[in-house]
């Protein structure tokens, strides 16, 4: 390489950003980049659509008496920030914004098998968004983001049937994305892109995929239920006639545990890459970390039943459950000793992706280890439906999906933008953010255990402390959230434009231009090398004449 | 152009992002595929659904099952069974250049899906007729439950039945609609003769969505019509 190329032009190269300009080329754009730039937009409002409501329930629980808001209200308040930041936020995040832009990147495709079916995810994820603002905004829905019958069927008189008509179009928006993963990632990567070769960021979106495939359609159908039974009055699930409520628990679980590992598993996949970039290592255990991505979407669909353990059901099958749930800790628990493994001896740098890196691996453990407590009969009885089982799944859901997202988007934030951002600033929210997090939810934990259950909004008072420590740790939290966005904007205009691989990373996307051109390459590529192979990268540093964010 | 320069680069229905047509087709094949996967997932609640209740209402279903026509239903499956040889005869015509074939058997199989919506629609007719639609005018009284002449079905567990029923034939003939939508679309595109032994991608994918279609019905007919019948 010339040093004229390895230096940054002066005149802006083509690229899928300046190309076309106006509405319309971004509104029936067909380019996965562009695509999921519309994605990250969109999520991005929701995410604080979702916070404003948190806020709100945290204000509410400053407090032990019920002053900023009656029982009604809160009912809404904890359902629509539950719908919003699962199905709106959660769910679409990793896999639509980051995945939506690397998966051809990654495995040298110019896009995804089905441009136009990329768009029309992203135009039923808009409708299923717009639903349910309008569902928001004229009153609201109180069910829980669970929709527990006979509850949502017969008794609630809030807009069950609406919530549950934009979920079920938001739901055919993952499942699209899903069938656009799976298709591309068989079927159009580069020559010399075996299955042993790909990022396990690739691996970890096959994995979702087969769950977003597999899951969402049975949510779907049961939502249709739900609703049909609403407006109907059919009996499906009225135990009056003779229908069975445990039988929507059933169904709703099936798809709904697994979303879970729709969230963790593409942040697994980010944390992989940024461990392996910042560690200077070839990750280590490279199949084991690919196949417990695999291992963890099957095993995720054999644990349902967890969420019913004092529902009614029989003590063999929570037995049975109680094990399953038991063995879905082993892939999670490869996972996390392969990245330390990684780390051990490697030259680690400290840059903000790296730091997210770290806290997602702290998060995530207490998460998990607390999701095992969970699983075991005992003490479940004891914790079901307090804020221990709050505290967990927001360990593994924000602690752990939500610190991936935003390493992920500082380590590729210099190819989506082509600008590099502060990385003073960066680190100093992921700092903000790792404590702001255990501010608010660590607290949670304790609550819970001493017996405050989820879903009050009243409390007696010897619980005021933990509620202020938590209430405290969501402002924190909050203006941990707010910097990114503030100085990825700012790094927009005014960052300094970002070289083609600014991490000196391994990895495809990392050798074409920063922004990428439209159709991604220039000449398609041909890989004749391994997956993070930084022992070669290391040995030909970047060149110091090359700004490197760093 | 000569047309030896005419490579696969300049095939009109090959998308940019492709490398050759083989990769479109099986593109295009595994998309579908997966697709129909998360179909029989979409189904499948509905069938476990079925599987829960008439587990735990056996007699009831079976008093409810005995109502329906199976003369109509019957019919209904050996015109879906037809029209999945149409179906067939029409992906062999787009591949062989068969245009005529082609847009006739499209057409059958448009005439044949529409007969099974006919019929269907004469079935749910009756069903109000007979108040057999769940809600406040559903009435199931004083039917005795087959093999057990002494005892009366529970109205409630047969209503259920009916809502089964009608999510579940309801949901088929949904896709029954969307298929004959298809099936229009592939008549106009092969009657401006869009389709060639070399390229009928369009014509294979929407064949195996109609068969789909059809074995739901397959496993509907019996689990819905022939659970309690006897000579």
């Amino acid at each position: 390489m010339s040093m004229a190329t390895a230096s940054i032009p002066t005149v802006e190269r083509e690229n899928y950003l300046n190309k076309h300009y106006g509405v319309g080329s971004w509104l029936f754009t067909t380019d996965h980049k562009r695509i999921a730039l519309l994605y990250l937009l969109s999520i991005t409002f929701f995410f604080f659509i979702g916070g404003f409501f948190a806020l709100l329930i945290r204000l509410e629980l400053l407090t032990p008496a019920g002053d900023l808001v009656q029982a009604d209200s809160y009912n809404k308040l904890f359902t629509m920030h539950g719908m919003v930041m699962v199905f709106f936020f959660l769910i679409p995040s990793i896999p639509a914004v980051l995945g939506n832009f690397l998966v051809p990147l990654m495995i040298g495709a110019k896009d995804l098998a089905f441009p136009k079916i990329n768009l029309l995810s992203w135009y039923l994820y808009i409708i299923g968004g717009v639903m349910m603002l309008h569902c928001m905004l004229t009153g609201g829905v109180d069910t829980g983001w669970t929709f527990y019958v006979p509850f949502s069927t017969a008794f609630s008189n809030t807009k069950v049937v609406e919530a549950g008509l934009a979920i079920f179009v938001a739901g055919f928006s993952s499942i699209l994305t899903g069938l656009n993963f799976v298709v591309t990632i068989h079927r159009l990567r580069a020559p010399g892109m075996s299955w042993s070769r790909l990022p396990l960021f690739i691996w970890a979106h096959y994995a979702t995929s087969i769950i977003q495939l597999l899951g969402t359609p049975v949510i779907a159908i049961t939502l249709v239920l739900v609703a049909a039974e609403r407006a109907l009055h059919l009996g499906i699930f009225d135990p009056k006639l003779g229908g069975d409520p445990l039988l929507f628990q059933h169904l709703f679980w099936f798809y709904s545990h697994p979303a879970v590992y729709i969230m963790i598993l593409p942040s697994m996949g980010i944390i992989s890459e940024i461990i392996a970039c910042f560690s200077r290592k070839r990750i280590f255990g490279y199949s084991f970390v690919a196949f417990s991505s695999i291992a963890i979407a099957v095993f995720g669909f054999l644990v349902w039943a967890h969420h019913m353990f004092v529902a009614g059901i029989s003590v063999y099958a929570a037995l049975v459950f109680s094990l399953l749930s038991y063995l879905v800790a082993v892939p999670s628990a490869v996972k996390v000793f392969n990245w330390t493994a990684t780390m051990y001896k490697g030259s680690i740098y400290y840059d903000a992706p790296m730091l997210y890196a770290f806290g997602f691996l702290g998060l995530f453990t207490v998460g998990g280890l607390t999701g095992l407590f969970l699983a075991a009969l005992g003490i479940d009885v004891h914790v079901t439906d307090t804020y221990f089982v709050i505290a967990h799944f927001h360990y593994i859901m924000v602690g752990g999906a939500v610190m991936g997202y935003l390493g992920g988007m500082h380590f590729w934030w210099p190819k989506i933008s082509g600008r590099l951002y502060p990385e003073g600033w960066a680190k100093l929210a992921a700092l903000i953010v790792f404590i702001g997090f255990n501010l608010t939810f660590f607290p949670q934990f304790i609550l819970g255990y001493i017996g405050m259950p989820r879903r009050y909004y009243q409390y007696p008072p010897e619980f005021q402390v933990l509620n202020v420590l938590s209430t405290a740790g969501a402002t924190i939290l909050g203006v941990g959230y707010l910097l990114p966005m503030v100085y990825f904007l700012w790094s927009m205009r005014y960052g300094k434009p970002a070289p083609d691989n600014p991490w000196n990373a391994a990895g495809l996307e990392w050798k074409t231009a920063s922004p990428p051109p439209t159709f991604n390459f220039d000449e398609e590529p041909v890989v004749t090398w391994e997956a993070y192979n930084y022992d070669e990268l290391n040995r030909f540093p970047v060149k110091e004449e090359t700004p490197v964010a760093r | 152009m000569p047309d030896s320069q005419l490579t696969a680069a300049h095939n009109p229905a090959l998308l940019h992002h492709f490398a050759e047509p083989q990769q479109q087709r099986d593109a295009a094949s595994l998309g579908t595929w997966v697709f129909l996967g998360t179909e029989i997932m979409f189904f499948g609640g509905l069938f476990c659904t079925y599987l829960v209740y008439r587990r735990g209402y056996f007699g009831d279903w079976g008093a409810a099952s005995k109502t329906l026509d199976v003369t109509l239903g019957a019919t209904n499956t050996a015109v879906l069974i037809c029209s999945s040889l149409t179906v067939v005869l029409a992906v062999w015509a787009a591949q062989t250049g068969r245009r005529r074939l082609l847009i006739g058997n499209l057409l059958a199989t448009l005439v044949l899906g529409t007969a099974f919506l006919g019929i269907k629609g004469i079935e749910y007719k009756e069903k109000f007729e007979k108040h057999h639609v769940p809600g406040a005018s559903f009435q199931f009284n004083n039917v005795r439950i087959p093999g057990h002449p002494d005892q009366y079905a529970n109205p409630s567990h047969a209503e259920i039945f009916f809502a089964l029923y009608f999510v579940m034939t309801g949901l088929h003939a949904l896709h029954m609609i969307v298929g004959i939508g298809i099936f229009i679309w592939l008549t106009v595109m092969a009657w401006k003769g869009r389709f060639t032994p070399e390229y009928n991608t369009p014509v294979e994918m929407g064949g195996l969505y109609w068969h789909f279609v059809d074995i739901i019905w397959i496993y509907l007919f019996p689990l819905l019509y022939l659970i309690d019948r006897h000579p």
